[in-house]
């Protein structure tokens, strides 16, 4: 017999995960019968997926994935815990990346302090992008949902200019900046694994995410908010200032991953290859299935980025397009959301 | 100057750029109407293009792409019927993973169905004939924009006047409203709350899937990877900006257009295209400002 403990402690914790588990069952059906309808073998498919995202090396690569997808999950769940949907991370993290390389290939000082000071350049390009979101909210009432998915693809092209005329490498075929010089780029962490020391900061923010939403006022306010908007009004948040702050540290983040892109993997701002791998939409995702919770939403993003990982190990070996992964994390939210789990109507 | 600069070709350019947002903000339109935030009017437009080039090649005629297009995008809208019109789960929610989905989808679709990535097209496939209206075609300046286009244009014109009808001049209309304004109400009156969210969002499906249809076959024929880039979206800013009304709605669509075809007419005259892609985005972003601080300041007034 067990216990009225047990059994709370069940009911707390275990019980609103088996929505999660079924959708996640869901998610691998639909994926099973889409593959089945192209022709393809389901089981060969999933064994070939978990292989490749946790056998040998793999499992390096997958927690390198796993750092930038971390971090735009953070990115999406800290204003999520809020109620606010930013779909706009993905030109924030362009310009992150685009303002740190552009930092650290021109700032006349010292390597160490254009390194740091490339990381800042990044963090303010997306925080400062982010708010203008914000502003347009809080001053004409614009809906952030629309505004900063709008203001995605004026980033984009911005960034998408610049380094195709002005900061053009003429050495390479493709429109990017000149090398990052080895000195400002951000070193291994785990000698011969893509891992660099991008985690550290990655966790260094996600360590500030979870403290600030678990023990502090703001992280209270931001939950109160979550749960009833006009309650958290009502009991005195200044629901203005809190979404400049929400955002300005939603954009920071996702800035940063866009810095962490380019001065510690790519080590030159390259158009469109920060947004190919397509961490923003993932993150949302991932941040989405835990309803914006940062524990959840780093386990969900870390699951995320092993799909991703395994994906990439499943096309090569058995030519099935690693886009299937996005089906599958597409399939597994739509699931939940239609269910009305996790979130209720606004 | 300026009257070379506005020629013929930027008015048609125009036209080619406000039918498909037209046709979805249509949909968005009676959805807001409905009491339903649709925000996967982008992801039911991605599917409605890929069926149309996936049903003009494998059924080998224009009508299958047509067919295949209006039933991809009902299809796919049925999902969002279930999950908000029937389970009332969360529609933001929903349309995000819907959009998400389309993406991937079709980008999956595109590579095991044609083998390749990017980009799709098949000279054997046609595109929407363009019709002329006599008389109006043969207009200067405006003739071509107005007069010769493919029916699908003209369909948007008609829809938008059947629109503004069916929601002011008919009962159906008036319960519709009904059920977005005060749902309880319009219940205990007897209408069916559930099963005209459920139709209006089918209907938008089938709308949204014409304005996929628009885009890749209306005037060029080929399908490429996220060929609606926010269109849907910029839909979304058109039924806000219009309040669900219509007419208001088509003239933030028509300045959408317009301010497409600005982008492309200034990539003529030599500017980098990265730069004046970014047109629709910016002027949208604009108008929802202008009007946001606009009504504010009335409120100010009023209150």
């Amino acid at each position: 017999m067990m216990g009225s403990s047990t059994q709370a402690y069940l009911k707390r914790h275990v019980a609103p995960l088996l929505p999660v588990l079924a959708a996640v069952v869901v998610g691998f059906g639909v994926c099973g019968l889409i593959a089945l309808w192209v022709g393809l073998s389901p089981s060969l498919m999933f064994t070939q997926l978990i292989k490749g995202a946790v056998e040998g090396p793999q499992l390096a690569e997958t927690i390198a994935r796993a750092v930038p997808l971390v971090g735009m999950t953070l990115a999406a769940a800290v204003p999520l815990r809020a109620g606010i949907v930013n779909l706009g991370a993905e030109g924030q993290l362009v310009l992150g990346g685009c303002a740190a390389a552009i930092v650290a290939l021109y700032l006349p000082a010292p390597d160490a302090v254009r390194l740091s000071a490339a990381i800042c350049a990044g963090m303010l390009a997306g925080a400062a992008y982010a708010a203008l979101a914000a502003a347009g909210e809080i001053y004409a009432g614009v809906p952030l949902l629309l505004s900063t998915w709008l203001l995605t693809y004026p980033a984009k092209g911005l960034c998408g200019y610049l380094v195709r005329a002005p900061l053009r490498d003429p050495l390479t075929a493709w429109p990017s900046t000149a090398r990052i010089p080895v000195g400002v780029r951000l070193g291994h962490l785990i000698p011969g694994t893509p891992i660099n020391q991008g985690l550290l900061l990655v966790a260094i923010v996600a360590i500030a995410v979870i403290v600030t939403e678990r023990r502090t006022p703001a992280g209270f306010e931001l939950r109160l908010r979550g749960l009833n908007e006009r309650f958290a009004r009502y009991g005195g948040v200044a629901l203005e200032r809190q979404t400049l702050g929400v955002m300005l540290a939603s954009g920071a983040i996702a800035g940063l991953v866009g810095a962490i892109m380019v001065l510690g993997s790519q080590f030159r701002y390259t158009d469109g290859a920060l947004t190919a791998p397509q961490y923003s939409w993932s993150g949302t995702l991932a941040a989405l299935l835990a309803g914006g919770e940062p524990v959840g939403s780093i386990v969900a993003a870390v699951l995320f980025a092993a799909l991703q990982t395994g994906g990439f190990a499943m096309e090569r070996s058995v030519e099935i397009p690693r886009v299937l992964t996005m089906v599958l994390q597409s399939v597994i939210i739509l699931f939940l959301a239609m269910r009305g789990a996790i979130w209720k109507r606004p | 100057m300026t009257f070379t600069f506005f020629n013929a070709t930027f008015f048609d350019q125009a036209i080619l750029g406000i039918t498909p947002i037209l046709l979805a903000a249509l949909a968005g339109t009676l959805s807001e109407r409905v009491g339903l935030f649709n925000i996967a009017l982008e992801g039911q437009m991605l599917v409605g293009a890929f069926a149309a080039i996936a049903g003009s090649h494998f059924g080998g005629s224009l009508q299958a792409g047509v067919l295949a297009a209006v039933a991809a995008g009902i299809l796919f809208s049925s999902l969002l019927a279930v999950g908000s019109a029937l389970l009332r789960g969360n529609d933001i929610v929903i349309g995000i993973s819907l959009n998400l989905l389309a993406a991937g989808l079709t980008s999956f679709l595109l590579r095991t169905l044609f083998g390749v990535s990017g980009t799709f097209s098949d000279s054997a496939m046609q595109g929407l004939p363009r019709l002329s209206i006599p008389g109006v075609d043969a207009l200067p300046l405006l003739g071509s924009a107005l007069g010769h286009q493919n029916a699908l244009v003209y369909l948007s014109w008609f829809l938008v006047i059947a629109i503004a009808v069916f929601l002011d001049r008919t009962p159906w209309g008036l319960r519709l409203r009904g059920i977005g304004e005060q749902a309880p109400a319009a219940i205990a009156l007897g209408a069916n709350a559930t099963r005209y969210r459920f139709i209006v969002t089918l209907f938008g499906g089938a709308m949204c899937g014409l304005a996929g249809l628009q885009l890749s076959l209306g005037s060029l024929t080929l399908f490429s990877e996220n060929m609606t880039a926010g269109r849907g979206w910029i839909a979304v800013a058109a039924v806000m900006l219009g309040r669900a009304r219509p007419l208001a709605v088509t003239a933030a669509c028509v300045l959408f257009g317009l301010s497409d075809a600005l982008g492309l007419r200034l990539q003529g005259e030599g500017l980098p295209n990265q730069i004046t892609d970014s047109a629709p985005y910016l002027v949208t972003l604009a108008a929802l400002t202008v009007a946001g601080l606009r009504r504010r300041r009335l409120e100010r007034i009023t209150t």
